[in-house]
């Protein structure tokens, strides 16, 4: 086959998907064809790039120029420019925020430059549903590698040296987890893939998912290797990512096709198997027992742990279960080799496993930041770095206010903490945590208050019901936190709600009640003037909570720059705006229902919010 | 019971080898065929797969996917994750409930739209983001919701 000279790899992550990437792939397809340049040009469909703020967005490779915010009718022309002129189509570059020039190459852009690529190597380099394009890039090497050169223990002593923690969130040595299950006694164990990636505001694992999935069964099947005794292996997917699911089975079955699952794999003795199990849109099937339950075809409920899953998890067996952004990492290490692994992240994980947080980390930047997306960074770096060079800073030079990290379970970190590095114990000291790896931003214009209750009304929807303390305790303190927001808050509250949160940490039955109370227990700390704004002025500084807020309308504004428009008054639902055209407009505010819509419609900035 | 429904039951069980660890997957299928589970279906399949209704029953309302009343032929799903919280998702879900008529979790009573908040999407690049059907749409803004739902009003 004579070489392509010129790929052009578009990004069919699910973000970039929902912009018509596929529309824009028949139509390059296309006009490629019009220009008879099909045998120089080949399109090419990628995983998720992580920019997705910004999609469709394409990479046109050798050179490795970067196209965003593509549109179906603006491929002829940048066919005809780029492909034909060899013109690169300056208008659908990146521009930095505040500035004029473009940055043409991918490579040159903050976002990408200060990233360090593990688990994400492959993004937006392969086309995740050919196998072969993973192969070329140098997968399934390690799993040759284990299998004809290493014995189980070789294995596994390099995956203990290499200090790699669970990426889930619980930060527990995989080593050392592989380490137990593999010397419990039993001869059928398991392994599982946690893709059940709950947290709201994380993406991680569904990007390595539809990016590069082999990468992840490669890794499990090396684990499998390692704990000896595991023949069968499943992948627990949320039914919320019906591509990443579609994905995963394709892989599987590629593995099966060519020999790298099932039996006598590379010609040895050993044999593995994947399954791939869709969840059912249950928060708590991310924590473990839950997930093995639920593959089993029960209701999710976790059960306590005096006995690990190590030790009796799936049907009674020995299983280990890891992340998925762990399975992909596995690789990378047999590869290169634990110590190039530990030269990346901090600490020293040479004698105690908990010594460090080596490697890096996948994040999901999110929320009221310039750059959305999903960045690999190595661990160590700081939340300032984060936000302020990966993320381009905050929109619309609004003050940044905290940092959400670990979703429900984590915590808010404040502006004065910015300058943290990034690690597993270093998040916790400040009494949040890695988690999955979820960051949303926040910034003035958000309220702490607000989104305690926005956490809580999630646990509180999610608790299984199982115990007494998640249930009950969960529902109290958002029924606290509503009554803050409505302004019927109480000093008293605050210290009830710290009460409540301490009695929950220590008597729940599973993490997910464990952690529940941690974004009230942070914002408390952080941001308590903001909780006694609420309970003692009846005010909401970040003018969010709606039944504290009164809406009016600036009269010169809106008779100088709208001249009595009316579209508020014709938009209001209920009805509690008077005014004749071409006048001035008022809010009865004893009918107004503070829905907000009328700032919304206005667009002469004369509705005021106070 | 129609036949039908029994052998759409039969041959969801076989898929799954009638093995009864994998009710939640013969669950799903069922949803994605009849966007709902209806009654008799669910009586089908416990004969076929030996798992009892009450437990089809519990798993039915444990989990989130699954629905045991009739969904609108366009389930419009509003993404609840924590980006979108900051975004502005509540304001866009009330400007559904005024469009549609209907309050969260509803149906309208043409069975023309379902009104659900659905977890986080993770396409948060896009938030505040609405799924209608099988289409996700990003970033959703209140003025756009006419628009946005005037798309569907043939289909």
């Amino acid at each position: 086959m004579k070489p392509y000279t010129i790929q052009l790899m578009i990004c069919a992550g699910t973000g970039c998907v929902s912009n018509q990437s596929f529309e824009i792939k028949e139509v390059l397809e296309k006009e490629i064809k019009k220009h008879n340049l099909q045998n120089e040009a080949m399109v090419v469909t990628t995983g998720c790039n992580g920019f997705c703020g910004a999609g469709p967005i394409m990479v046109v490779q050798p050179d490795g120029i970067f196209y965003q915010y593509l549109k179906v009718t603006d491929i002829p022309y940048l066919v005809e420019e780029h492909l034909v002129k060899g013109r690169p189509v300056k208008k659908f570059m990146y521009v930095p925020p505040k500035e004029e020039i473009p940055i043409p190459r991918m490579n040159k852009i903050p976002f990408f430059s200060g990233q360090t690529l593990v688990a994400l190597r492959n993004r937006g380099m392969i086309d995740p549903e050919f196998i072969e394009d993973y192969i070329a890039r140098g997968g399934y090497r390690a799993l040759a590698k284990v299998l004809t050169t290493m014995s189980p223990d070789e294995v596994l002593k390099e995956i203990k040296k290499s200090g790699l923690r669970g990426r889930g969130g619980g930060g527990f040595p995989t080593g050392v987890k592989w380490e137990t299950c593999k010397k419990i006694p039993g001869d059928r164990k398991f392994v599982i893939c946690n893709a059940d990636e709950g947290d709201p505001g994380a993406f991680m694992d569904r990007s390595i998912i539809e990016g590069d999935p082999h990468s992840v069964i490669e890794g499990m099947i090396i684990g499998a290797y390692a704990i000896e005794n595991v023949r069968e292996g499943y992948i627990y997917v949320r039914m919320e990512y019906p591509l990443a699911i579609k994905r995963f089975n394709i892989a599987v079955q590629q593995a099966k096709d060519n020999g790298l699952l099932g039996d006598n794999i590379f010609d040895t003795n050993f044999c593995f198997d994947i399954k791939v199990r869709r969840g059912a849109g249950a928060f708590v099937c991310g924590e473990s027992t839950a997930l093995m339950a639920s593959i089993m075809g029960n209701p999710g409920e976790p059960r306590a742990k005096y006995i690990h899953t190590v030790e009796k998890g799936l049907y009674d067996c020995p299983t280990c279960l890891n992340n998925v952004e762990t399975w992909a990492n596995i690789p990378q290490i047999v590869l290169k080799g634990a110590d190039w692994f530990t030269g990346i992240g901090t600490g020293d994980v040479t004698h105690d496993p908990w010594g460090g947080s080596k490697g890096t980390k996948v994040f999901s930047l999110a929320g009221k930041v310039n750059n959305t997306g999903l960045v690999e960074v190595p661990m160590g770096i700081t939340l300032r770095e984060i936000v302020f060079n990966v993320g381009g800073g905050i929109r619309d030079g609004k003050r940044f206010k905290a940092v959400q990290t670990g979703g429900p379970s984590g915590g808010f970190i404040p502006e004065s903490l910015v300058d943290l590095p990034v690690d597993y114990d270093e998040l916790t000291k400040v009494g949040s945590m890695m988690g999955s790896g979820g960051m949303v931003v926040l910034d003035e214009n958000n309220c702490m208050v607000d989104m305690a209750k926005f956490f809580l009304r999630f646990t509180q929807d999610e608790s299984c019901g199982k115990c007494v303390p998640c249930r009950e305790g969960t529902k109290r303190m958002y029924d606290i936190l509503y009554r803050i927001t409505k302004g019927e808050g109480k000093e008293e509250d605050l210290d009830l709600l710290e009460e409540l949160s301490n009695m929950i940490v220590e008597s729940s039955l599973c993490a997910l009640g464990g952690s529940a109370p941690n974004p009230v227990l942070t914002s408390l700390k952080y941001f308590r003037e903001e909780y006694l704004t609420h309970v003692r002025d009846k005010k909401c500084p970040a003018k969010v909570c709606r039944e504290l807020l009164t809406f009016s309308i600036d009269p010169e504004k809106c008779l100088e720059n709208g001249h009595g428009c009316g579209v508020c008054e014709k938009n209001c639902p209920d009805g509690a705006i008077y005014g004749e055209k071409k006048n001035v407009h008022f809010i009865d505010s004893m009918k107004c229902g503070k829905c907000g819509v009328c700032f919304d419609v206005c667009k002469f900035g004369a509705i005021t919010v106070e | 019971m129609s036949s039908e429904t029994q052998n759409k039951a039969k041959e969801i069980s076989e898929k799954w080898d009638n093995n009864p660890e994998n009710i939640i997957e013969m669950m799903h299928d069922i949803q994605d065929e009849y966007k709902y589970l209806p009654r008799e279906v669910i009586e089908s399949l416990s004969n076929e797969s030996n798992v009892p209704v009450s437990k089809i029953l519990n798993i039915a309302t444990f989990y989130n996917a699954f629905s045991l009343k009739p969904k609108g032929k366009h389930k419009i799903c509003v993404c609840m994750g924590t980006p979108c919280h900051t975004l502005g998702a509540a304001r866009v879900a009330e400007a559904l409930e005024r469009e549609l008529k209907i309050k969260m979790g509803e149906t309208t009573p043409d069975l023309k739209y379902s009104l659900e908040e659905t977890r986080c999407l993770s396409a948060c690049g896009l938030a505040p983001v609405v799924v209608i059907g099988e289409d996700l749409y990003g970033p959703a803004t209140v003025p756009n919701i006419p628009k946005l739902l005037k798309k569907y009003e043939k289909k």
